[in-house]
Parts: structure tokens; sequence; C-alpha cells
């Protein structure tokens, strides 16, 4: 693969997603375009990956997950970043819009994580020994999602939707500020302990693979928040217009 | 308008603070509780480890502190338990107190009812774990303020959102405690360094991480308080 | 010209909880210094209305203006001028009768906090139990420590959700005279409740609600 499909694939990905935010009469046909060519992409990542890729050379062919494994995270945070960004918006300006996004965001958000958590063990057990290590990337990851497994519990648990959008929003922001102090502090603590941490350097056509796999989750990643936030907001409707307007107005009896 | 004399923010905070510790002392029974609730946790933690006096002193800056997060869930959750009765909280903002006094009133409320909770605790943990109290003193209590504050600020917005949910006991650690895992390790680690040698001289940087989680905290809790407090 | 905004102005307000309408496209005007009877069902939106008025809540769509200040823009300087007598007492359930009159006292900036809480208790007949914890007390007392909290913050809007509720006869009589007082000091009220005749002969204005629209009574 030529070093620059990975960028040549974002440019056009992100295309698309632009157009889809931009032009709304795309938005019936963008996200069915984006679904195959990250299909295909997904089709290309297997092929590259598993065969055109020289093994890692500390790891061998377990190496090979991490195509897989680090755009998952990669696209967890993205996720994440939306649904703060959401947050956000809707404490500036109430919005129905901005509340099913941050849904979706999360939610969506949760699933990269969790997948890509949990290969992240099937990659640590024949690369350390053990199913769970006390790398630090691994552990603010784990953090990161019990930070928005949290968040989900919370929404699912809290009735009024007005109230639900504004202490949801606050949570959100709570839970966000923490993942870079979450960050620093693991691997602060991990330094004190001397450990080790994973791979560091990364051989050309190793890292051109693995950025091909996040434009490749990249779509997957915007399709599933658009679909999940069309969801969300077919529950809103039909709760969220006003009644009609049956009683004369102006009348004041006395 | 005819508008009474306004009662400044910090006032109004002082005033939410001298109220919460007001309610405190009038329930001292539920106060009593919940130190001994700390108390019993700690013990528990020797019991599982078993008599390796040395493994507990390694470990007791460890159990200090999550003695101190499990009541700390306790503290939090009472605090907003008394103002979800008669809708007392909803009382005071109509009084009208800004929601921010009622935050950081709040928040040094539980923070000094944490902080005396966390002075019970290290007698015993001396006697529990033999520890030594005496290297660093001062670092100590200011780790043990800090620690206090840093738990208090993200956790009064949590309990404050999580008074009103369903299942709310749950909720709230649920919530908060991901959050304070970098609390846990720096005021865990701060906490070592000032019981045991440090070599590295690393307890100046624990000490910036701990000031550096609070201020963040009580400012984003600040900022985000009143559209947590009042509907909108 | 007008020369004084009037005291509660709605504007085509509607207030949703969940998928439930509590009050659909209500429009509204009370001139200041009139009173004004709020009746209705259970679940009319009576208590959403007075809700909104005290600022205690916002209307989903529309707009209440009190004084001529709308109520989510102004809303802090609005709360020192309008008190509301709820079902909820809004007490701390722990503190005794004086020292929760006296923490309202010192929200307020009251000056002789002591001297004005032990009057108001005076007033509402609570002197004997100033120091038992509100836990302790009856409906009716906790009504009445209700009626001391709004009489301190001598509110320019007094809205008043079901005052005659958990009163006894004397209760009753001694909550009309407090209304007429209020009113002769040139109060606003807003009276909502069940006993119609009752409260038409303390107000001049009547609105009446029906699953949260105006009716004609």
């Amino acid at each position: 693969m030529p070093s620059w499909a990975p960028l040549a694939a974002l440019v056009v990905v992100v295309g698309l997603i632009v157009l889809h935010l931009a032009v709304r009469s795309t938005r019936t046909w963008v996200w069915k375009v984006l679904t195959g060519l990250g299909s295909l992409m997904l089709v290309a990542l297997v092929y590259f990956g598993l065969f055109w890729a020289p093994p890692e050379a500390f790891m061998s062919d377990v190496g090979r997950i991490i195509y897989v494994h680090v755009p998952f995270v990669w696209m967890c945070m993205l996720a994440f970043t939306v649904n703060v960004g959401a947050a956000l918006a809707y404490l500036f300006k109430k919005s129905w819009r901005t509340d099913a996004l941050a849904e979706s965001s999360a939610e969506v958000g949760v699933f990269f994580g969790a997948t890509g958590v949990l290969m992240g063990s099937i990659w640590a057990r024949p690369t350390w020994g053990v199913w769970w290590d006390w790398d630090p990337r691994l552990i603010s990851t784990t953090v990161m999602l019990l930070v928005y497994v949290g968040y989900l519990a919370f929404r699912s648990f809290t009735e009024d939707p007005e109230r639900r959008a504004a202490w949801s929003a606050a949570a959100a922001i709570l839970g966000y500020v923490s993942l870079p102090i979450t960050w620093f502090s693991v691997q602060w603590w991990n330094s004190l302990h001397q450990r080790q941490s994973g791979s560091g350097t990364m051989d050309k056509p190793i890292r051109v693979v693995y950025f091909w796999g996040a434009v490749s989750f990249l779509t997957f990643l915007f399709v599933f928040i658009v679909k999940r936030y069309e969801i969300a907001r077919a529950r809103q409707t039909g709760a969220l217009e006003l009644p009609p307007l049956e009683a004369p107005k102006g009348q004041v009896t006395t | 308008m005819s508008v009474g004399p306004r009662v400044p923010l910090l006032k109004a905070a002082w005033l939410v603070l001298l109220k919460d510790w007001q309610i405190e002392w009038r329930t001292r029974a539920r106060l009593t509780a919940l130190i001994f609730f700390a108390l019993s946790t700690l013990l528990l933690f020797s019991f599982a480890m078993g008599p390796d006096t040395d493994a507990l002193r390694r470990h007791a800056p460890g159990y200090l502190w999550l003695a101190l997060f499990f009541a700390s869930v306790l503290s939090l959750g009472e605090s907003f338990r008394i103002e979800s009765e008669n809708q007392a909280l909803l009382g005071l903002i109509l009084n009208p107190v800004e929601p921010r006094a009622i935050f950081l009133g709040k928040v040094f409320g539980n923070a000094s009812l944490l902080f005396g909770l966390s002075l019970l605790l290290l007698p015993v943990a001396v006697a529990l774990y033999d520890i030594e109290l005496s290297k660093a003193p001062g670092s100590l209590l200011l780790v043990l303020l800090l620690g206090s504050i840093g738990i208090s600020a993200p956790g009064i917005v949590y309990s404050a959102i999580s008074a009103n949910a369903r299942a709310r006991d749950v909720m709230l650690p649920l919530l908060l405690f991901p959050v304070l895992v970098p609390l846990l390790l720096a005021s865990v680690n701060a906490t070592r360094f000032c019981l045991g040698p440090d070599a590295q001289n690393q307890l100046p940087s624990w000490l910036k991480l701990l000031t550096a989680f609070d201020l963040i905290y009580l400012s984003v809790g600040f900022l985000l308080f009143p559209k947590v407090a009042e509907e909108d | 010209m007008q020369s004084q905004p009037p005291a509660i102005e709605i504007d085509d307000i509607s207030k949703r909880f969940g998928s439930r309408w509590a009050v659909s496209r209500l429009s509204f005007t009370l001139p200041a210094g009139r009173s004004l009877l709020l009746t209705g069902h259970n679940g009319s939106g009576k208590t959403t209305l007075l809700r909104m008025i005290a600022t205690a809540t916002f209307p989903t769509a529309g707009k209440i203006s009190i004084f001529g200040h709308e109520t989510r823009e102004k809303r802090e300087l609005l709360r020192h001028d309008v008190a509301l007598l709820s079902h909820a007492s809004y007490l701390y359930e722990d503190l005794t009768a004086a020292q929760n009159l006296t923490l309202l006292a010192r929200f307020l900036g009251v000056d002789d906090s002591k001297k004005q809480v032990a009057e108001l208790l005076e007033r509402i007949g609570l002197t004997e139990r100033a120091d038992s914890p509100v836990r302790q007390f009856s409906a009716g007392m906790r009504k009445r420590l209700s009626i001391a909290r709004l009489l301190m913050k001598a509110p320019k809007l007094a809205l008043f959700d079901e005052p005659f509720g958990e009163l006894d006869p004397a209760g009753i009589l001694q909550m009309e005279n407090l209304l007429k007082e209020l009113q002769g000091k040139g109060v606003t009220i807003v009276l909502a409740t069940h006993l119609i005749e009752q409260g038409q002969s303390l107000t001049q204005e009547r609105l009446h609600l029906d699953q949260g629209r105006k009716e004609t009574p």
C-alpha cells in the first residue's frame, strides 16, 4: 500500500462527512456510501494487515491486532469528544438535537472503547502472559470507559427528559475533564514503578496500515452515530411538539 | 424594585456551610455512625490482609484513602438527602441564595467533615497498621485536606444530580469513583511519601497534582452547579 | 402610557413534563395590586403555574413576566419580591422552628434577625415549640412555619397553593385575615384553592384551569 493511501482515504471520508453535515438533502444517501466505502476499506485492511504488512519485531503475528485495537480506542476517544462538545452546546443553548447527539456519541463511544479494551486484553495474554497488565494506556482507557458507563446508566435512570439533558451534560463535562488528568496521573504513577510500557517505535508499513485501519473505522463511527442519533430523535419527536391551540385566547373570566 | 440588603456570594456560601454543620451537629448520631463505618472499614482491611505487619504498613495509605472514599459516598449522599426533603434546596434557591454559593458552601462543608474524619482515622491507622506519623506531619495534613476537597468538589455536583435519579445510592459511586481515580493515585502516593522514605523527593509532584485536581474541579463545579441545581 | 407594569403577564405558555402537557397555551394578565383566584381540579396545572410564576421552574414555551421582568432572565431579581407558599414546606427537618427562620433571616440579610424571628414565632403561635425540630411537627404546624417564612420575606407578589389545606378552623380564619392584611399592604396575591366561595370573597380576578388550559368556570 502506498504511504499516501490512508491520507487520501481520510480526505474522501471527511469530505463525505462534511457533505452529510452541510447539505441536508444528501443525508439520505451519504451514510450508505460511507458504509459501502467502509466495508471495502475493511476488506482491504484484512488483506494489508494480515498478509501485506511485515510481522512486528517484538510481538510477531499477534501484534497485528493493533490495526484494529488501537483505531477502536481512537474512535472511542473521538466519540467522547463529540459527546462533550454536544454537552457544552446543550448548556449554552438548550436543544434536543445536541442532547440526542450526546446520547448517541456516548453509546457508540462505549461500544468502540469496550471492544478496544477487550482486544487489548486478548493482545496482552500472548504478549505479556496475562489477561490484564498494569499498562498505563489500558488502565486509562478502562477508567475512561467506566466514566461513560456511569454516564449512560445515569441517563437511563433519570425520568424527566429536560432535567436529564442538563444533568447528563454536566456529568459529561465532569467526566471528560477527568480523562487527561487520569491519563497523566496513571503515566506518572507507572513511571514511578519503573514499569515497561508497550511498543514505542513502529516500522513505516505498519504505520500506514494502522492509519488505514483508523480511517476505515472512522466511517463506521460516523455511520453508527448518525443512525443512533436518528433513533434518539425519533424517540423525542411526538413528545416535543406544542399542544394545539384550542382554547380561546385572551379572555379573562371574572 | 425593592431589593433588600443582598448577601454577597462568599457570605452566602459561609451561611450554607454553617447550616450544614448545624444539621450535622443536630443529627450527630448519624455522624457517629459514619465515623464508625469508616473505622470498621479500616479494621476490615487489616483482617482481610492478615497479620502481615510489613504488608499492612506498606498498604496503609491505600486503606486509609479507600475508607475515606467509601465514607464520602455516604456523606455526599446525605448532603443532598437533607436538601431533597421538603424540597429544601429549591427553598434555598428561591430565598434567594445563589446556586454557586450553595456549591461552595456544600463543598467546603463536606470537605471539612471528611478532613475531620481523616484526622480521627489516623490514630486508628497507627494502631492497626503500625505507621509512623511524625515524619512529615505538616505535609500529611495538607494531603488530607487537599484530598478531602478533591473528593467533595466533583462529589457535590454528582450528588446533586444523582439525588433525583432512581437507584441513587448506586448512581453516586458509579459516577464519582472513575473520576476520582487520579485523586486516589495522587493522595495515596503523597500519603505514602509522608509516612515513609521519599528517596526521589516525589512528594511535591503529587501535591501539585492534588492541588491541580482541586482547582480544576472547584472551577468546573462552580460553573456547572447553577445548571444542575436549578431548572432552566 | 402605562405607569405600572402588570404584576403577572403570561404570554402563551406551555409546560411539559415528559410527554404530558401540564399547562397548554395559556395567556393571562393580572394587574398589579389585584388578587387572583386560581381554580381547577387536581392535576389541572395550578401548582405548575404557581411554580412557574415563582421562578421555581420555567415554561417549555412562551414567556412569563412579573412586574415587567421576564422570569427566566431576571430570576435573581424577582426572587426577592416573589414568595410561594406551596405543598412543599422548604423546611429542614432536623433544624428547629427558630433555626429554620433564623437561617432564612440571615440569607435575607435581616439586621435584627433574633427579634424578628421571635416576633414571627409569637404571631404564628409557635413560641413554645420554637426549639423543637421540625421533624416532630404536625402538618398544620409546618404550614404555620411556612407562613412565617413568607411573612419574613415581605414579598410584593405572594403565591398561595392550597393555603387552607391542613389547617384547623381557627387556622383558616387566621389565614383569611393574613390574606386581607397583605392585600391591605398592596401585595398582589394569587390564591389557588378548591374552596371557591372562600376564595372569591378574597379576590377580584379568577382563572379556571382544566387540563392545563384556561376554561370558563
